[in-house]
C-alpha cells in the first residue's frame, strides 16, 4: 500500500473527527439559537474572540469525550516494522478490517502518533479541569476570609500563599512527584488536607444560608457531608467501602501536587477581590442586619466576584495544561506508558531534529488547547465587562 | 489667538440642530436630538438637566470628543463662525486647549498622577503659542496665583494626590485659562466637591469670567448653582432641550411643564413637609431607546393631551416678549402657569413621642499608621468628640456636615459595626454602646437599620430583589414560613410604591430611585424603630428625590419612626427635619430645632454652611461668605476651636482663645446649643444670610 | 522606607528559611536517602547494607540537626567507624579529622559537596550560573523591549488592526510553553528532515545542514548567533506574550482615564499624548510583571536548557533532583529562593518609586 499525500492524510484525519463535528455543530446551534437566555454564557457567543475559543476547547472536549471512536489504532500498541514512520505511511502487516495507515506517522517504539494524542486528550481533560476546581475550593475558602477580616490571619496565609508561590515550581515538582515520595505517604495527607476543603466549603455555604430554616439546613448539610465523606474516603485514603472512588497513587500524586501549586494563585486573587467588594453598601447592608461573616463572604461577596474568577478559571486550566505538560516533559508523568501530550513530548525530543513528528503533534495539540482556553477567558472578560 | 474674519459682535458659539447618537452592537442610541443654543461673547450658558439628559454629550460634542461609539449624526457647531463638525483633526487640535478649554467633574481624575502640576500648566502655552519653557512656567506659576491658590511656588512642584480636592478643581480652571480661552466648557465641575469649597470654586468661576472675558457653558444638575453663575440656561429632558432663556424668566416665568416640574419639586426655603410638601414628578426617566412619540415629557406631564402630545415631533417655539425665550411645548399658551399646586396635601405632623436614642459623650478614637509601608509613628484620628444628644419617637433628627465631619463613623457606632471609644448609647433603655452587631439580639438589630447612600452599591447585584427583602425578614425572624415571608416581602414592595413584579427583577434592571426604594422596604423588614439614613437622596436625581424623600416621610408618619437624616445638603434638611445637628471635624458644633439653626444666631460654619447652599429662587437673597481654604484633616486638627481656621468672626474673640481653647458648648435657651466662644452680644447682633424677597 | 526594606528583608530571611527546610526534609525522607544510598555505592545493596551505608554518612542523626549542621549553626557531625576511620561532615575524605573545622555551613560558606559532580556545591554552582546568566541577560535584552513595544503599540489605540493582529500574537505566544516551542523551533529551523534547513541546504544557502543549531552545547564555550539563537527565542516568547498582554492591558486603561482625555482636550497630539502623558503611568503595572516573570524564566530556563542541553542552572538541577543530590539541590533551591525574593524586593521599592502617588502619600 501506498504513503498517503498531505491532503490525504488531513481528509482522513478529519473525517475521523466527525463525532466531535457534529457534536460541535449541535452545541453552536443551540447555544446561539438561545442565547439572548444563556446570560454571560450567552452572550459569548457574541464575541468573536470568545466564540473561537469556545470552538477550540469544545474541539478537546468532545475529542476526548469520543477518543474511543476517533481513534485507528490501540495507542499503547506497538506496530513492528514501523519505528519512526512518517505521516502517512501504511501499517506493514494490518490487522484484517483494521485502520491501514498511521496517520501521523509513528513513535520511536512504533506506536500510532495520532491514536496517541487523541487519547492523551483525554488524560489532560480528566486532570486538568479537576485540579482546578479543587485549587479553586481551597483558594476561596482561604481566600475569602484572609480579605475579609485580614489582621493576622491575612498575615499568616498570605505568607504561606507566597511561601508556594516563591517556590520554582520545577524543583517542588521534582521534590514531590516521585515514586519515592509515594512511598512516605506524603501525597495522601497532601490529599487529606487539600481534599477537605470543597466539603467544608459548601458545609459552611448551606449552612450560613439556611441556619434559619434548620430542617432544610440540615438536609443540604447531611447530603454534603455523606457525599462529599464518601468520596473524600475514597480519593484521599482509597478507603472507599464502595469502590466507586478511588486513585491510583500516581496520579493522586500529581493531582495533588498540581492542586497544591495552583491554590495560592487562586488565593491571591479571591483574597485581592473580597477587599474590594467588602467596602459595597450591600455588605454594610448584611452587616448592619447582623448577617454572620461566612453568610457576607459567600452569599454577597462571592457571586459578585465571578466574572473575574470565572475568567481566571479558563486561563488557569489552560496554566495547568501546561504544567501538566511539563511533569510529562521532565518525566514525572502519570505514567511511563500514558499517552499524555506531555510525556509524548518528552519521548519525542531525543530524536527531534531528525524525526520531528512524534512530538509535534502532541506539542501542537496542547498549544491549541490552550490558546483556545486563553481566547475563551479572553472572550469571557470582554463580555463581562459590557454590562 | 483671535480668528480677524470673526465678528465679536456675533455669537462665539452657535449649536443648531445637533444630533447625536452612540452607536452599539445591538442598535443606535441617539443621546441629543436637534439641539440648539448660542452663546454670545462673554455670557454664561447654563445647560440644566437630569443624568442622561444629554447634557455632557453636548459638551463633549463641541470638543469634538465622543469616543469611538458616539456620532454627530446631524446639524452644526459654529464656533466663531466656523463649523466644528466639519473641521479636521489638526485644526482641532489648535482649538482645544487654546480656544475652548474645559473643566471637569472629577479634579483628580483629570489630572495626570505622574506629572508635576506646573509641568501639566506650562504644557498648554508651550503647544500653543509655542512659549519656552521658562516662560511657560512663569506663567503657570502666575495663574496659579490667579486661581487663588496659596503658596504658588510649592503648588506647581508638586503632583496631583498632594493636593486637596478643591485645590485640584483650582489647577484644572488654571489649566483651562492657561491660554485665554474665548470659551470655557465647566461639566459638574463642583460636584464632587464640598458645599463651602464649591463656593468659593464658584466664585472664583464667576469672577474670571468678568476678568478675562469668557464666555462659559455651564453644566448641572443643580438648578442653584446655575442660577449663580449663569446670565442664560437651557433646560434639557431626555436628549432635548424643553426650554431656553435668560435665568430670571425661566426661573420665574418658565413656559415647559417639565421645568415648572422640576421646580415644584426641589426644596426651596418655604417648603414645608406637612404643610407645603414637595410635589414629585411621576414615573421615571424614559430610557434613551424607549421613548415615547412627541413629546419626550409626555407620560409623566399634568397636561398631557392624548393625541396632541404624543402624534409627532414637537419643535421649539418662541415665547413672545422674552429675551430669546423658548420652549419645546404645545400647550404653553393654553396652560394657566400660575395656577396654584393642585396635588399639593397638607399632612398631618407626626407625633413626636419619648425618647428612644439617648447618646452621652460618645467618642470615637481610631488609630492609624502614619505611612504608606506601614512604619512611622501611629496617629489617632479622633472621629468623633463628645457626642451628646437624644432623639425621640416620630422625629427627624438631622445630622449636616461636610466630608470629614464624623457623621459616617457616627452612624457605624451607632449601628454597632464600631465600638465606641468611650460614652454611652442608650436605645430604648439598654445600652449597646460596647455591644458590636454581632453581639446585639436580633430585637435589637431589627429595631436600628440603615438605608444606604449609594443606590447602585445599596442591593447586592446577584440576588434578586425579592430574594434580598425575604432575607432580610429571615433574619429579622419575621414570618413562620416561607409563605408568609414571601407574602410580607410583597406588602413591603407596596409600601414603598414599588409594583410586586419588582420581586423577581435583579438590581441592574432597576432605576437609582427604585433601588433607594428597595432598600428602604429591607430597613423596614423588621419593623425599625430607629432608621439611620445616610444622604439616601444625595445620588438621585432631582425629580426623584423628592419622590423617596416623601417616602420616607410617610413611612415615619405611619410607624412613628425615629430618622436620623445623614446629609450635607442644607436645603433638603430645612424641608424634612424637626431638629438639627451641624458636625465640623467630628465635633457638634451647633443643634437646635431646625428653625434655631437656621436663624440667627448661628454657628460661624453654620452660617457659612447656609450661605454656601445655592438656592434656586431669585427671591432668595443670600449673603454670600466663601469660606478660606479647606477643611482640616481629621488627623492632624488644628489646636483650639476645629473651626478656628476658616473662621471670620474669629477676630471678634479676644485674646486668641479660638487658637487656643475648645469652647465648651453653650445652650442659647430651647434647647439650641452651639459651640463657640463669641460673646453673647455678637452673636445677638448676627444677621440672617437668607432673606426672602417681598414678592 | 528603610523600615520597610528591612521588614521586606526579615520576611525574605524567614521564607527563604522556610523554603530550605522543606527542600532538606523532603530530599532527607527515608525512601530518598536510601534512593541515593543505592545510586552512590552499588545498587544491588542489601537492605541492610542500605541502613548500614545511611548511617556510616552520617544519615541518621536527627533531621533538624542535620539541617542545622547544614546551616552551619551547629557542629558538623562525626563519627568514629568500626575500622576506626573517624569521618565527619567537615573532615574531608583522606584529610586529617584534628584539622577539620568543627563547623561547616552555609554560615562558614560552606554549601557541602555534590554527589553527582562529585565537587563543591559551589564551584558547580557558580560556573552554571555563570553560564545562565548569559542565558538570562539575552532573553532580557530580546523579551522586555519587545514586550513593551508590542503592548504599548497594541494598547494606544484599542480594538485598531495593529492592536488586533498583534494581540492574537500575544495570546498565541501565552499559550505555547516552552517545551512546546523549542519543539517547533527545532523542527523548523534546526532538524535536517523537516521545516525550513532542507530547503535552504537543497538551494545552497545554508552551508551545513541545519540553518540553527539543535543544541547549544557549543554555546558554553563561545556564543553565537547560530548556536543560541533558538534557546533564547524559546524562553523570550513566551514572557514576550505575557507582559506585552500586560502592557496592552494597562495601556488601554490609561488611555481611557480622564487625565489623558484632559491631555487631549487641551490640544496635545497624540504622539505627544502617548509619550509624555500615557507612556510613564502605563509602565507601572508592567514593571512588576516584568519582575515577577522570573521565577517563571527560572521554570523557563530548566525547561530549555534540557532541552538543547545547555549545562547551566537549569540542568543542575534537573541532574541534581534525579539523583536526590541533597546539597546540590539545598544549593540549587537556596539560589532559587533568593532570585524570587529579591526580584519581588526590587518590583515593591521600584513600583513605590516608579508611582509618586504611592511614593509620597
Amino acid at each position: 500500500m501506498e504513503t498517503l499525500s498531505w491532503f490525504q492524510i488531513i481528509a482522513a484525519m478529519a473525517g475521523r473527527f466527525l463525532p466531535v463535528w457534529l457534536a460541535l455543530v449541535v452545541t453552536f446551534g443551540l447555544s446561539i439559537s438561545f442565547r439572548r437566555r444563556l446570560g454571560l454564557y450567552g452572550k459569548l457567543f457574541d464575541s468573536p474572540v470568545g466564540m473561537v475559543g469556545f470552538g477550540i476547547v469544545m474541539f478537546w472536549v468532545f475529542t476526548a469525550i469520543f477518543a474511543n471512536w476517533i481513534i485507528t489504532m490501540d495507542p499503547l500498541a506497538q506496530f513492528s516494522g514501523s519505528k519512526n514512520a512518517v505521516p502517512g505511511s501504511a501499517l506493514r502487516a494490518p490487522v484484517d478490517g483494521g485502520y491501514t495507515h498511521l496517520l501521523l506517522g509513528a513513535d520511536h517504539v512504533a506506536r500510532d502518533v495520532f491514536s496517541r494524542m487523541v487519547m492523551g486528550s483525554r488524560v489532560v481533560l480528566q486532570i486538568a479541569p479537576a485540579a482546578t476546581v479543587f485549587a479553586f475550593m481551597v483558594g476561596i475558602t482561604l481566600g475569602l476570609p484572609a480579605g475579609y477580616f485580614g489582621g493576622k490571619l491575612d498575615t499568616g496565609l498570605s505568607f504561606l500563599a507566597n511561601l508556594v508561590l516563591a517556590f520554582p515550581v520545577i524543583l517542588l515538582f521534582y521534590l514531590l512527584v516521585t515514586p519515592e515520595i509515594v512511598q512516605t505517604g506524603i501525597p495522601m495527607w497532601f490529599a487529606a488536607v487539600l481534599f477537605v476543603f470543597p466539603i467544608i466549603f459548601f458545609v459552611i455555604l448551606f449552612n450560613s444560608r439556611f441556619f434559619t430554616n434548620p430542617a432544610r439546613r440540615n438536609l443540604y448539610v447531611g447530603v454534603v457531608l455523606v457525599l462529599g465523606l464518601w468520596a473524600y474516603s475514597g480519593l484521599a485514603f482509597n478507603l472507599d467501602p464502595l469502590g466507586v472512588w478511588s486513585m491510583d497513587p500516581n496520579l493522586l500524586n500529581v493531582f495533588v501536587s498540581v492542586v497544591f501549586v495552583n491554590a495560592p494563585g487562586t488565593f491571591r486573587i479571591v483574597r485581592g477581590m473580597v477587599m474590594d467588594i467588602k467596602t459595597r453598601d450591600y455588605v454594610a447592608a448584611g452587616q448592619t442586619r447582623g448577617e454572620g461573616p461566612w453568610y457576607i463572604m459567600l452569599w454577597e461577596i462571592l457571586p459578585n466576584a465571578r466574572g473575574p474568577l470565572i475568567v481566571d478559571f479558563c486561563l488557569r486550566i489552560g496554566y495547568t495544561t501546561i504544567l501538566l505538560g511539563t511533569l510529562g516533559f521532565f518525566g514525572l508523568g502519570v505514567s511511563p506508558e500514558s499517552p499524555d501530550w506531555g510525556s509524548t513530548i518528552d519521548d519525542g525530543r531525543k530524536l527531534l531534529s531528525i524525526v520531528p513528528h512524534p512530538a509535534l503533534a502532541p506539542a501542537l495539540a496542547l498549544m491549541s488547547l490552550v490558546l483556545g482556553l486563553n481566547l475563551l477567558a479572553d472572550g469571557l472578560r470582554e463580555e463581562s465587562l459590557k454590562d | 489667538m483671535t480668528d480677524t474674519t470673526w465678528d465679536p459682535s456675533r455669537p462665539i458659539l452657535e449649536i443648531e440642530n445637533l444630533s447625536i447618537s452612540f452607536f452599539t452592537r445591538l442598535r443606535e442610541i441617539p443621546a441629543v436630538m436637534d439641539f440648539s443654543c448660542t452663546v454670545m461673547p462673554g455670557e454664561a450658558m447654563g445647560l440644566v438637566g437630569e443624568s442622561g439628559c444629554g447634557k455632557s454629550t453636548v459638551a463633549l460634542a463641541v470638543m469634538r470628543d465622543l469616543g469611538k461609539n458616539g456620532r454627530i449624526v446631524g446639524g452644526k457647531i459654529r464656533f466663531k463662525g466656523r463649523d466644528l463638525t466639519t473641521m479636521g483633526d489638526e485644526e482641532l487640535r489648535h482649538i482645544r486647549g487654546s480656544e475652548i478649554a474645559m473643566i471637569y467633574q472629577e479634579p483628580m481624575a483629570s489630572l495626570n498622577p505622574a506629572m508635576k502640576v506646573g509641568a501639566q500648566l506650562a504644557e498648554v502655552p508651550m503647544i500653543h503659542q509655542g512659549m519656552s519653557k521658562a516662560d511657560a512656567w512663569a506663567l503657570a506659576r502666575q495663574i496659579v496665583a490667579d486661581v487663588r491658590l496659596p503658596d504658588p511656588d510649592r503648588i506647581i512642584n508638586s503632583y496631583p494626590h498632594q493636593l486637596s480636592g478643591g485645590q485640584q478643581q483650582r489647577i484644572v480652571i488654571a489649566m483651562a485659562l492657561m491660554s485665554k480661552p474665548a470659551l470655557l466648557i465647566l461639566d459638574e465641575p463642583t460636584t464632587a466637591l464640598d458645599v463651602t469649597v464649591e463656593a468659593g470654586i464658584v466664585d472664583l468661576v464667576k469672577d474670571l469670567g468678568h476678568k478675562y472675558g469668557t464666555s462659559m457653558l455651564f453644566i448641572s444638575h443643580n438648578l442653584g448653582l446655575v442660577m449663580d453663575v449663569c446670565d442664560r440656561l437651557c433646560v434639557m429632558y431626555s436628549g432635548e432641550a424643553v426650554e431656553t432663556g435668560n435665568v430670571v424668566q425661566v426661573f420665574d416665568k418658565m413656559r415647559h411643564p417639565y421645568t415648572q416640574a422640576l421646580f415644584r419639586s426641589i426644596p426651596l426655603p418655604g417648603a414645608d413637609k406637612n404643610a407645603r410638601p414637595l410635589v414629585a414628578i411621576p414615573g421615571n426617566f424614559p430610557l434613551p431607546h424607549e421613548r415615547p412619540p412627541g413629546c419626550n415629557f409626555g407620560p409623566r406631564c399634568d397636561y398631557f393631551e392624548k393625541g396632541r402630545c404624543d402624534a409627532h415631533d414637537i419643535e421649539m417655539e418662541d415665547v413672545p416678549e422674552g429675551d430669546r425665550h423658548q420652549t419645546r411645548c404645545l400647550k404653553w399658551q393654553e396652560v394657566d402657569w400660575d395656577a396654584p399646586i393642585a396635588a399639593r396635601v397638607a399632612k398631618e405632623k407626626a407625633r413626636i413621642g419619648k425618647v428612644v436614642l439617648k447618646m452621652e459623650d460618645l467618642r470615637k478614637y481610631y488609630s492609624v499608621s502614619g505611612s504608606a509601608f506601614g512604619g512611622g509613628m501611629k496617629k489617632v484620628v479622633k472621629a468623633n468628640e463628645t457626642l451628646s444628644f437624644e432623639a425621640r419617637e416620630g422625629e427627624t433628627l438631622a445630622i449636616v456636615g461636610e466630608s470629614g465631619c464624623g457623621k459616617s463613623t457616627f452612624a457605624k457606632v451607632l449601628m454597632g459595626l464600631e465600638t465606641a471609644t468611650s460614652g454611652s448609647i442608650m436605645l430604648f433603655d439598654e445600652n449597646v454602646q460596647s455591644t458590636p452587631i454581632t453581639k446585639r439580639n436580633v430585637d435589637t438589630v431589627s429595631a436600628v437599620q440603615m438605608v444606604f447612600q449609594n443606590p447602585f452599591d445599596t442591593l447586592n447585584p446577584s440576588m434578586t430583589v425579592g430574594r434580598q427583602i425575604i432575607r432580610a425578614l429571615e433574619i429579622f425572624k419575621q414570618g413562620k414560613s416561607d409563605a408568609e415571608r414571601h407574602a410580607r416581602m410583597l406588602e413591603l414592595l407596596d409600601l414603598v410604591k414599588l409594583p410586586r413584579a419588582f420581586a423577581d427583577r435583579m438590581p441592574r434592571q432597576l432605576s437609582g430611585g427604585q433601588k433607594q426604594r428597595v432598600g428602604i422596604a429591607r430597613a423596614f423588614a423588621g419593623g425599625a424603630k430607629v432608621v439611620v439614613a445616610d444622604e439616601p437622596v444625595s445620588a438621585l436625581d432631582v425629580s426623584v428625590q423628592a419622590a423617596v424623600t416623601d417616602l420616607l416621610m410617610d413611612i415615619q408618619r405611619e410607624n412613628g419612626t425615629t430618622l436620623l437624616f445623614i446629609s450635607h445638603d442644607l436645603s433638603i434638611v430645612r424641608y424634612l427635619s424637626d431638629r438639627v445637628m451641624v458636625m465640623y471635624l467630628g465635633h457638634v458644633v451647633e443643634m437646635g430645632t431646625t428653625d434655631q439653626v437656621f436663624q440667627p444666631p448661628y454657628h460661624p460654619y453654620t452660617e457659612a454652611l447656609l450661605s454656601a447652599v445655592p438656592i434656586a429662587d431669585t427671591h432668595v437673597e443670600r449673603k454670600r461668605i466663601v469660606l478660606e481654604g479647606d477643611i482640616p484633616s481629621a488627623v492632624n486638627p488644628p489646636p483650639g476651636c476645629p473651626f478656628q481656621t476658616r473662621c471670620r468672626w474669629k477676630s471678634q474673640v479676644p485674646g486668641g482663645l479660638c487658637d487656643r481653647e475648645m469652647p465648651p458648648m453653650r445652650d442659647l435657651g430651647g434647647g439650641h446649643q452651639i459651640k463657640c466662644h463669641l460673646a453673647a452680644d455678637i452673636l445677638a447682633r448676627m444677621e440672617p444670610v437668607i432673606k426672602i424677597a417681598a414678592e | 522606607m528603610l523600615l520597610f526594606i528591612l521588614r521586606r528583608l526579615g520576611v525574605m530571611f524567614l521564607t527563604a528559611f522556610a523554603l530550605t527546610f522543606i527542600v532538606f526534609s523532603l530530599t532527607n525522607l527515608q525512601p530518598n536517602l536510601e534512593k541515593l544510598a543505592k545510586s552512590e555505592a552499588s545498587v544491588r545493596m542489601t537492605d541492610d547494607q542500605v541502613v548500614s551505608w545511611i548511617a556510616n554518612n552520617g544519615y541518621d542523626t536527627p533531621m533538624l540537626s542535620r539541617y542545622a549542621q547544614w546551616l552551619g549553626v551547629l557542629p558538623g557531625w562525626v563519627k568514629t567507624m568500626e575500622d576506626g576511620e573517624v569521618r565527619g561532615r567537615c573532615i574531608a575524605k583522606g584529610a586529617d579529622p584534628a584539622a577539620a573545622p568543627r563547623y561547616c555551613g552555609l554560615v562558614q560558606g560552606d554549601w557541602g559537596s555534590s554527589t553527582v559532580f562529585k565537587k563543591p556545591v559551589s564551584e558547580v554552582l557558580g560556573r552554571s550560573l555563570g553560564q545562565t546568566g548569559w542565558l538570562m541577560l539575552t532573553v532580557m535584552l530580546v523579551m522586555v523591549p519587545t514586550a513593551l513595544m508590542l503592548g504599548v503599540l497594541s494598547g494606544m489605540r484599542e480594538g485598531s488592526r495593529t492592536d488586533r493582529v498583534l494581540s492574537t500574537f500575544a495570546i498565541v505566544t501565552t499559550a505555547t510553553p516552552e517545551y512546546v516551542s523549542g519543539v517547533i523551533f527545532i523542527a523548523l529551523f534546526a532538524s535536517a528532515t523537516a521545516g525550513l534547513s532542507p530547503l535552504l541546504a537543497d538551494w545552497g544557502w545554508i552551508s551545513g545542514k541545519t540553518l540553527f543549531m539543535g543544541t547549544a552545547t557549543s554555546a558554553m564555550d563561545d556564543i553565537t548567533f547560530w548556536n543560541f539563537a533558538l534557546p533564547v527565542m524559546t524562553i523570550a516568547l513566551y514572557g514576550i506574550g505575557y507582559i506585552a498582554r500586560m502592557t496592552r492591558a494597562s495601556m488601554t486603561e490609561v488611555m481611557t482615564a480622564q487625565y489623558i482625555r484632559t491631555a487631549r482636550l487641551k490640544g496635545v497630539g497624540f504622539t505627544q499624548v502617548v509619550l509624555k502623558h500615557a507612556l510613564r503611568n502605563a509602565l507601572i503595572a508592567p514593571f512588576t510583571v516584568i519582575m515577577l516573570q522570573f521565577p517563571w524564566l527560572l521554570n523557563g530556563v530548566v525547561i530549555v536548557e534540557t532541552l538543547f542541553n545547555y549545562k547551566g542552572f537549569g540542568w543542575t538541577l534537573v541532574q541534581a533532583a534525579t539523583n536526590n543530590d541533597i546539597e546540590m539541590l539545598l544549593g540549587c533551591s537556596v539560589v532559587a529562593v533568593f532570585v524570587v525574593l529579591v526580584t519581588q524586593l526590587i518590583s515593591d521599592v521600584g513600583y513605590v518609586f516608579l508611582n509618586p502617588r504611592i511614593r509620597l502619600a
